[in-house]
């Protein structure tokens, strides 16, 4: 690739601002938690959620994601690839767990008793149901398309 | 940054060289995502801020600055207000989430290229942390608030607000700076065309930053990957709609906390277990005190009754429609002296952190706000706010206030 053009100095002069306004205004929102001194002790672990989520985010969740993505070459091959019949209902698994996870691993229950007068018993047994009907949705569907493709060459 | 080049930050080399594989990878397809954010992050931006507003002189945090929509007095039509913007805020945001991931992933070999020489550049890399771990917090503290779970142990309020701005302040940076890439990306290859291009015959885009230089054999076409997203978006809208529902839809939210309620009952924000209440203090012995005026339940039964249907809406995105009966607030403003109030202080039995609240005079004098004493045809619930709550329409639910004690109305 050639290198790139240089930037004109009015453009780099307006993204100096910009960069600036930017950092100016998240700063200026921090003062929203050093306003209020009982705020005071838990901005730590504001910060700490902050950049956790980053962190988590990017060296954790999505090495672990590629990897076991990585992990479906090793599928056998099959006359109708197996790969996105087990990626999806695995995301789909997955994205779940994760939206919804204080009520599956039952996390906050007395909040939750208090709020709702409920518990968080049944979540867990219908994550797992709603898992095995989307492997056996996807399941299904691949034993149709190699039914018709076994038809189709027939 | 004084004495620091960007030269001088050098990350592992072994991170320089990750393998990116992915054949779909590229700026046309960050970008329908992009697009996608940029159309509904300011609906959920817009619809938090509008939340903050709704809580009036109740908002929390109650001093942000200057960092807040101009303040106004929250309506009280349509009725469905706070209804339509908290689920709209809440359900939009959860939908939003596998379009968020996806983007990340569409940009993640950014991460991993070695920092620019360019001091400039690198500022506005630094930016990307405010950008990206805004959104993630928020998402996060988002969701756990909606599930009762505060394992962070901060003000949920304060961060979940204080995070939005630091999150504004990369968003609006960031699509300062990449609309111009983001319609030429988007220009690069038609919608159309990729909507009818199967996996045989899925390409990788022309050589670029996002592209891998040695992809793998495509196993999912783009339309696929624009399926797969949207397909996870379609997911948790479905599991999360119910929460805004009433009758057997509700229970389609299988996994949130508002999917469920007891038989033949309506959702509450609070039990009356958890207010740790008196059974005494809301007994015979409780009275209405209206200033001069004390009124036992059964004189304010003997009131006029209005009747209305009116939604419970929480903070949370849940929400209930019921029929409610009681007195109006207007006619006690008037048995109280004060015919044309300022507006009003509801104080509850109770002493949690929403025990007592204040209303406007269009929420006092609206035919439809009411010291409720029954629903759906029966006496409340201690759970609904036995002997006497209010009910306003547009109202967020947290200063529908139960248990009522005590109203001042302010001349």
């Amino acid at each position: 690739m050639s290198a790139p053009a240089p930037t004109r100095t009015p453009v780099r002069l307006a993204q100096a601002v910009g960069v600036l306004g930017c950092v100016a205004l998240a700063g200026y929102a921090a003062t929203i938690v050093v306003r209020d001194p009982t705020l005071h002790p838990s901005i730590p672990w504001m910060l700490v959620w902050f950049a956790g989520a980053v962190l988590l985010h990017d060296l954790v969740l999505f090495p672990l994601y590629a990897a076991a993505d990585r992990a479906l070459a090793l599928l056998p091959a099959t006359r109708v690839p197996l790969v996105n019949h087990v990626r999806l209902p695995l995301l789909g698994a997955g994205l779940t767990l994760l939206v919804y996870l204080p009520g599956i691993i039952r996390q906050g229950g007395p909040v939750v008793h208090a709020a709702t007068g409920l518990d968080q018993e049944p979540f867990l047994a219908r994550w797992l149901w709603l898992v095995l009907a989307m492997a056996g949705v996807s399941a299904l569907v691949w034993v149709v398309r190699v039914t018709r493709r076994s038809a189709a060459d027939g | 940054m004084i004495g620091l080049r960007a030269s001088d930050l050098r990350l592992p080399s072994a991170a320089m060289r990750i393998r990116w594989r992915s054949p779909i990878r590229g700026p046309w397809l960050t970008s329908v995502f992009g697009l996608v954010l940029l159309c509904a992050l300011p609906v959920v931006i817009v619809t938090g801020l509008l939340d903050w507003v709704a809580y009036g002189s109740g908002s929390i945090p109650g001093d942000v600055g200057g960092l807040h929509l101009p303040r106004f007095d929250w309506p009280t039509r349509p009725a469905w207000l706070f209804r339509l913007t908290q689920g709209l805020h809440v359900g939009l945001g959860i939908v939003l989430v596998p379009v968020v991931l996806a983007k990340l992933w569409s940009v993640i070999p950014k991460l991993f290229t070695r920092p620019d020489r360019d001091l400039l550049k690198l500022a506005e890399r630094g930016t990307l942390v405010l950008l990206v771990g805004g959104i993630l917090f928020e998402i996060v503290t988002g969701l756990l608030n909606i599930q009762y779970d505060y394992v962070f142990g901060f003000s949920f309020y304060a961060a979940h607000y204080t995070g939005a701005w630091v999150f504004i302040a990369g968003f609006v940076l960031h699509v300062a700076l990449k609309l111009p890439t983001m319609v030429r990306s988007l220009r690069s290859r038609s919608l159309r065309a990729e909507l009818r291009t199967p996996l045989a015959e899925t390409r990788p885009e022309p050589p670029h930053d996002l592209v891998a230089p040695e992809p793998a054999r495509p196993t999912m076409s783009r339309r696929g990957a624009l399926a797969l997203v949207g397909g996870g978006s379609l997911l948790l809208a479905g599991l999360t709609v119910g929460q805004t529902l009433d009758g057997p839809l509700r229970a389609t939210a299988l996994l949130l906390p508002r999917g469920r309620t007891a038989p033949g009952d309506f959702p509450v924000n609070r039990t009356f277990e958890a207010s740790a209440i008196d059974a005494r203090d809301v007994g015979d012995s409780w009275r209405l005190d209206l200033g001069n005026v004390r009124l036992t339940r059964a004189e304010l039964a003997a009131l006029p009754q209005h009747t209305a249907e009116l939604p419970i809406a929480c903070v949370e995105g849940w929400s209930t429609q019921q029929t409610w009966s009681g007195v109006r607030l207007r006619d006690l403003a008037a048995l109280a002296g004060v015919p044309s109030p300022s507006g009003a202080d509801v104080r509850s039995v109770e002493n949690g952190p929403f025990a007592h609240a204040a209303l406007t005079a269009d929420q006092v004098l609206h035919p439809d706000a009411l010291l409720a004493l029954r629903v759906n045809g029966a006496d409340l619930s201690p759970d609904h706010g036995y002997p006497a709550r209010v009910i306003v329409p547009a109202l967020p639910g947290v200063h529908c206030t139960k248990w009522v004690a005590a109203i001042g109305f302010a001349r």
